[in-house]
């Protein structure tokens, strides 16, 4: 069959269904959603890679070739094919030591991404949206988060609290939510004085209610992408720290702790850098892709 | 249909916003009643005050305006409530339909969420089932087809003129007793408009609610109102039945409204529209006396500039503010 032909009964069929009268179906928000966004092709490439990443990392116990332990007798070797990663100085298998240590990195961004989008998603929104006394208070308590010098009131904090998975998310999301915040702030300033909210106000919302349901929606594509920026954020933040040794301690290790104990062979064995570093990368890429097909397909006036 | 009964009580309303140059009047001392079922008419070119007044009884305005007077709601003051307060008379037994109805929908909401809003926020015991079927029922009600449909449908996927039914569908969602629409069609293209009063007129039969139109399109006000108020400079310069103010017209500015009209039956073909010369005046610095009389063809020195004409009766339930509303109603003076 020629490719006209066939189209030519594809148009056939479609003039069929109108002719029966059925009307064009509604699609569904969340059918127009998935739609839009399994057809965004970096967003599907970024899951698929987060995807991947996640199973591999959270499944290391069943996935990683060697078991997570040193090998005293074994020697470091770049790159093979018996050890795709090579082996590292104390003779574990490279691969295996990357998807541990991304357990706790994917962890980290996470977490951190989504504590610190709440905390600055609500400051910003109050501040905005009452103004006034609430607004100087908030913005100014969030200009004195940003003034802080970030790196020295981490180290302090965790010489303080401890080096626990828990207190790390808890500083890098505390010291991560200001971005968000006057973000929030602007856009809100902007849509409170939109006639809908108006609207909103004259059948009795409260501004509670005004706040969730018609202000924070329209904000879900900057919030979206800058969540899937601050995954990246905090995954770089906490290699930062590590790298500096204020951050994961031993025997626990992240890729930002597996490159600075790489950055001491660096000369020799340059692969131990390399592959942790990669595998951030990929992860930024991978969180940033997904953020913007998010906001893509979150958006209603998108015009498939 | 409209009985005696008082619904909406307006008295000594005044609205004043301070600014730069000084204190701007933006209302001045407006006082109407609206009776059940009754459709009043404001009229009145931009910054009249028809806008301010109306959001001032819902309590909608910013607080930087300074408002006396009072607004009575069956008996019951309602202004400078606390804004809890008002949320109980808002959408429920007061609602407005506002001028601009894309930018008045939420864009990121489906319009039946946004008109089961108006249903939930004052019946917190409503089944989600039961708020869509009603959503659902007033969709029909103001015309829209296919509702079942359209109720899952976001603002932009409506047009012009089913957005503001879908605006009316949620003004009305509640039967409010007053419904305050403020230039309900003035976006609309004219045969649009004819259907939206159509629907106006249709729920005023349903739910006999008050309807208080505001709008500067008088043909509008011809075909609907039951009672005229003209308004200019922030005060009431006429009030009366549409025939009243139509053919017995007691105000210069009335007048020169109306024959700012173009007549199907204009008589002579190429002649230019009516106007009123002139701008209007800016309500930090009104003119002395009468504040029309600078633009006024019959303003006499001496009276209309010195003297601020109040609020008479020329008629029965018809007054004007005019030094010379007599002469005008019996044409005394010509154009």
């Amino acid at each position: 069959m020629t490719a006209e032909l066939q189209e030519a009964i594809a148009v056939g069929s479609d003039e069929t269904a109108l002719i029966q009268g059925t009307s064009p179906v509604a699609r569904t928000q969340w059918q127009l959603f998935r739609r839009r966004f399994f057809r965004h092709r970096l967003a599907m490439l970024g899951l698929v890679l987060l995807i991947i990443l996640v199973v591999c990392c959270f499944g290391a116990k069943w996935i990683a070739p060697y078991k997570n332990v040193s090998d005293l007798l074994a020697d470091p070797a770049p790159p093979s094919k018996k050890h795709l990663f090579g082996v590292d100085l104390v003779g574990r298998d490279y691969l295996t030591t990357c998807l541990y240590a991304g357990q706790i990195s994917l962890k980290i961004g996470l977490f951190v991404s989504v504590i610190s989008t709440v905390v600055g998603t609500i400051t910003g929104a109050i501040a905005g949206y009452f103004g006034k006394v609430s607004e100087q208070i908030l913005m100014r308590f969030t200009d004195l988060f940003l003034l802080l010098p970030a790196l020295a009131v981490l180290a302090i904090a965790l010489k303080k609290f401890g080096n626990s998975d828990t207190t790390i998310i808890l500083v890098l999301a505390g010291l991560g939510w200001m971005g968000i915040a006057r973000i929030v702030r602007g856009q809100v300033l902007a849509l409170k004085e939109k006639e809908f909210v108006e609207a909103a106000r004259a059948i009795g919302c409260s501004h509670t209610r005004i706040i969730l349901r018609h202000i924070i929606p329209n904000l879900v594509g900057p919030i979206m992408v800058n969540a899937s920026l601050s995954v990246a954020a905090a995954i770089i933040a906490e290699s930062t720290l590590s790298y500096l040794g204020f951050g994961v301690q031993a025997p626990k290790t992240s890729w930002g702790k597996l490159l600075a104990d790489g950055k001491e062979t660096i000369a020799t064995k340059a692969y131990l850098l390399y592959f942790p570093g990669l595998l951030i990368i990929l992860v930024t890429l991978a969180v940033n892709f997904l953020g913007d097909g998010l906001r893509d397909a979150t958006d209603p006036q998108a015009k498939h | 249909m409209a009985t005696n009964e008082v619904v909406l009580s307006v008295q000594n309303l005044s609205v004043e916003f301070s600014t730069d140059d000084g204190v701007l009047k933006a209302v001045d001392n407006l006082s109407y009643d609206l009776t059940a079922g009754e459709t009043l008419g404001i009229v009145g070119e931009s910054g009249s005050g028809k806008s301010v007044s109306s959001m001032a009884i819902l309590g909608l305005l910013p607080k930087s305006a300074k408002i006396s007077g009072d607004v009575l709601f069956r008996g019951q003051s309602i202004l400078g409530r606390p804004e809890s307060e008002l949320r109980a008379f808002r959408g429920n037994k007061i609602a407005m339909v506002f001028q601009d109805a894309l930018a008045s929908l939420n864009p990121v909401m489906t319009i039946g969420k946004q008109i089961t809003e108006a249903i939930e926020v004052h019946d917190d015991k409503i089944s989600a089932v039961q708020a869509r079927e009603r959503v659902v029922e007033l969709l029909d009600i103001v015309g829209i087809p296919e509702p079942g449909r359209r109720v899952d449908q976001y603002p932009h996927e409506f047009s012009g003129g089913m957005r503001q039914r879908a605006m009316i569908a949620m003004s009305i969602a509640n039967e409010p007793d007053v419904l305050i629409a403020d230039e309900p069609t003035t976006a609309l293209d004219v045969t649009i408009q004819a259907q939206v009063m159509e629907v106006f007129e249709r729920i005023q039969e349903r739910t006999s609610s008050s309807l208080l139109l505001i709008t500067h399109d008088l043909g509008v006000i011809a075909g609907v109102a039951d009672r005229v108020m003209v308004m200019y400079a922030g005060r009431q310069v006429e009030v009366g039945s549409v025939d009243d103010v139509f053919y017995r017209t007691g105000h210069p500015y009335a007048q020169g409204l109306l024959a700012s009209l173009p007549r199907v039956d204009g008589n002579t073909p190429g002649r230019r529209l009516h106007r009123i010369k002139g701008q209007p005046p800016s309500l930090v610095f009104l003119p002395p006396g009468c504040a029309f009389n600078p633009r006024c063809p019959y303003a006499k020195p001496g009276t209309c500039d010195v003297a601020r004409p109040e609020m008479h009766s020329v008629g029965f339930a018809h007054a004007s503010a005019c030094h010379f509303a007599d002469e005008l109603i019996t044409k005394e003076v010509a154009l």
